[in-house]
């Protein structure tokens, strides 16, 4: 492992929204969308979280993004911390954190050419010294997506979906950053496209060495393209560990729950499934103690008043969990 | 299969079209089939436009000149729409008349989405301010906005331009409330948050990215602006604050024909015709507008 400190670290990131109310807009309630996450992306590295709708891993790619401000926690990118940085000293931070959204109708506005679209960051950072280098730029930005040169002179909803998010992607390429924030990135993709866009992604990433935040819920995508996973719940990590491991032994029940519902090709397999029951608790509400108890299969009486912490489980290296159970001698209980 | 047989088989009858072919239009013939409203508010609209600049070709006289021993006449040859009480008459008054009402409606249309559209921006980018624009421009709307014009035009002295201030007085907080919610909505699309993620400035996002998402609802709510602006300049004149009396307007006139409206209607008729068929094509463009700039039903095409 290098000592090289990692392009992006994330520290207790903690993101509440005000819910406000009444006449005066006073503060009447909160929404713990994320509360207090720390994990870390190197260099060329994928790092994906995963979680259910609403579990608050789109809005860490938002605030990593600084597209809000935080409540509490420390973002750092290649050691400079850039939570609290003032906006107008964001430009050169923005140049290199770059985001993919899910949506690749709503990403791209409707009335500008693609020419446009990707030009806009170039000219924001002035990278390009005249026109024709601009249209240089342009260019090489479609062939590295494999779109057509020609098409820059089209609008967007002359594109179909893949196409459309390749030039989000490509978008995101333009001013060279070192980390793209994919937040849902092939979701709203039909599988086939999906498939073209990871594979885009992946040789993207080994052509210029880009870091991803892969935001899915989807972990059957996630285990094509990722180096380490994140699971979330109810803003908060509750394991990660590298690809292999994460999938080959799951320790905490949420991430289990997830796995096991994962659809396998195979009609005759017969597997151990973990079915949740109910809904995932409200966010302005959450459950005292472990926030996963209230529908855990393992729940004991612990996990209703304290709140596990992220500790180092099992052989792998880099594998943590949150879970009262890891605690247990011998590791945690698996029913048969 | 030698040549000599005749043929087994015999050719079934042609089937009628299970579908009926498609009429090949031209590019023209399209757009009216597709925006029938548009092709007749447009026409309509630009037919009152030529009558306003051409009124002084149109076989009209001066519409200010009186001619006591000739008044109150029926439409005749050479009254087309007859002569008022003071013996004008009343074609030519009712031609130049176009020329305040259109003027006063598209003045007041675009003075008002200018206006509104700055205040809706304002208040849509600066969250502080927000609160208190819009319970101001909640309090302008809570007037009806008649009532307001009278009282603006109460205080000051009767001319077009005042006539054109009150009325957009009257009016621009309808668009800044409408500007404001596109705004608000516009934000939050990816496409934005992705621009500021780009490192685009605020003023340049208003401008590339949230302006030209707001022109078609705006468009829109100015053509319905430029109405109901030549309906309450009508108005504002028919009560006798608004435009001048010695300006015609169609208000004027009918103002002034209302006393004799029982026996010589057509004073009243004529004026009354143009501005509803005015106002009504103005309003069918803006319906027109709406549904073509309509993005879901421009997928759709």
């Amino acid at each position: 492992m290098s000592t090289e400190r990692p392009l992006l670290e994330v520290n207790g990131l903690k993101k509440h929204f005000p819910i406000r109310g009444g006449l005066l807009g006073q503060e009447t309630a909160r929404v713990y969308a994320v509360d207090g996450v720390t994990f870390d992306v190197r260099r060329g590295e994928t790092l994906s979280i995963v979680g259910e709708s609403g579990c608050g891993k789109s809005t860490v790619g938002r605030a990593i993004l600084r597209l809000f401000d935080i409540t509490e926690g420390e973002v750092y990118l290649s050691g400079e911390r850039i939570d609290n940085m003032p906006a107008t000293r964001l430009r050169p931070i923005r140049q290199r954190v770059q985001v993919v959204f899910q949506d690749p109708f709503s990403s791209l506005n409707p009335r500008m050419r693609v020419r446009d679209i990707l030009a806009e960051p170039i000219r924001n950072f002035g990278l390009a010294k005249n026109r024709r280098d601009l249209n240089e730029k342009v260019e090489a930005l479609m062939d590295k997506v494999r779109l057509p040169r020609d098409a820059v002179g089209r609008f967007p909803h002359e594109f179909s979906g893949g196409q459309r998010q390749r030039i989000g992607i490509a978008r995101a390429l333009a001013p060279g950053a070192d980390l793209i924030i994919c937040d849902e990135a092939v979701s709203a993709l039909d599988v086939s496209v999906k498939a073209q866009i990871i594979n885009l992604l992946a040789d993207l990433q080994d052509e210029l060495g880009l870091a991803l935040l892969f935001i899915s819920h989807d972990l059957a995508t996630v285990e094509h393209l990722t180096h380490r996973v994140a699971v979330m719940y109810l803003g908060k990590i509750v394991e990660v560990a590298d690809r292999r491991t994460l999938f080959a032994e799951p320790h905490h029940p949420y991430t289990r729950a997830l796995l096991s519902a994962v659809p396998v090709p195979d009609p005759t397999a017969k597997r151990q499934r973990i079915i949740l029951k109910g809904d995932v608790p409200s966010p302005i509400n959450p459950p005292s103690g472990c926030r996963f108890h209230t529908r855990c299969p393992f729940v004991f009486d612990r996990c209703r008043v304290e709140e596990p912490i992220l500790r180092h489980v099992g052989s792998a290296p880099g594998h943590s969990s949150a879970c009262h159970l890891d605690e247990v001698p011998g590791g945690p209980v698996v029913p048969d | 299969m030698s040549a000599t047989t005749a043929p087994d088989h015999v050719a079934a009858p042609v089937l009628p079209d299970v579908l009926p072919p498609i009429k090949q239009r031209g590019k023209v013939m399209g757009f009216v089939h597709r925006h029938p409203t548009i092709v007749i508010g447009g026409v309509l609209v630009g037919i009152m436009i030529l009558i306003a600049i051409f009124a002084p070709y149109l076989g009209t006289k001066d519409p200010t000149a009186l001619a006591p021993a000739r008044r109150t006449r029926e439409p005749s040859a050479m009254y087309w729409f007859g002569t008022d009480m003071l013996g004008r008459d009343v074609y030519s008054r009712v031609l130049y008349g176009t020329r305040v009402s259109l003027l006063v409606g598209f003045s007041v249309a675009i003075l008002a989405a200018i206006v509104g559209t700055f205040i809706g921006l304002v208040s849509g980018f600066v969250r502080k301010l927000d609160a208190v624009i819009m319970r101001c421009m909640d309090g302008l709307m809570s007037i009806p906005s008649i009532l307001l014009a009278i009282a603006l035009m109460a205080l000051t002295r009767a001319s077009v331009q005042n006539v054109i201030v009150a009325i957009a007085v009257a009016e621009f907080p309808r668009v800044a409330r409408l500007v404001r919610g596109v705004v608000l909505s516009l934000r939050e699309q990816p496409y934005v948050e992705a621009a500021i993620a780009s490192g685009t400035r605020v003023p340049v996002i208003i401008w590339r990215h949230i302006l030209p998402n707001t022109l078609a609802p705006l468009m829109v709510q100015a053509t319905f602006i430029c109405a109901s602006a030549m309906i309450t300049e009508a108005t504002l004149s028919f009560i006798g604050a608004g435009t001048p009396p010695i300006i015609p307007s169609w208000g004027n006139i009918m103002a002034e024909g209302r006393a004799l409206w029982q026996v010589k209607p057509y004073i009243v008729f004529f004026p009354a015709i143009f501005l509803s068929i005015t106002v009504l094509a103005v309003n069918l463009l803006g319906d027109g507008l709406r549904d073509a700039l309509d993005p879901r039903l421009a997928k759709r095409l």
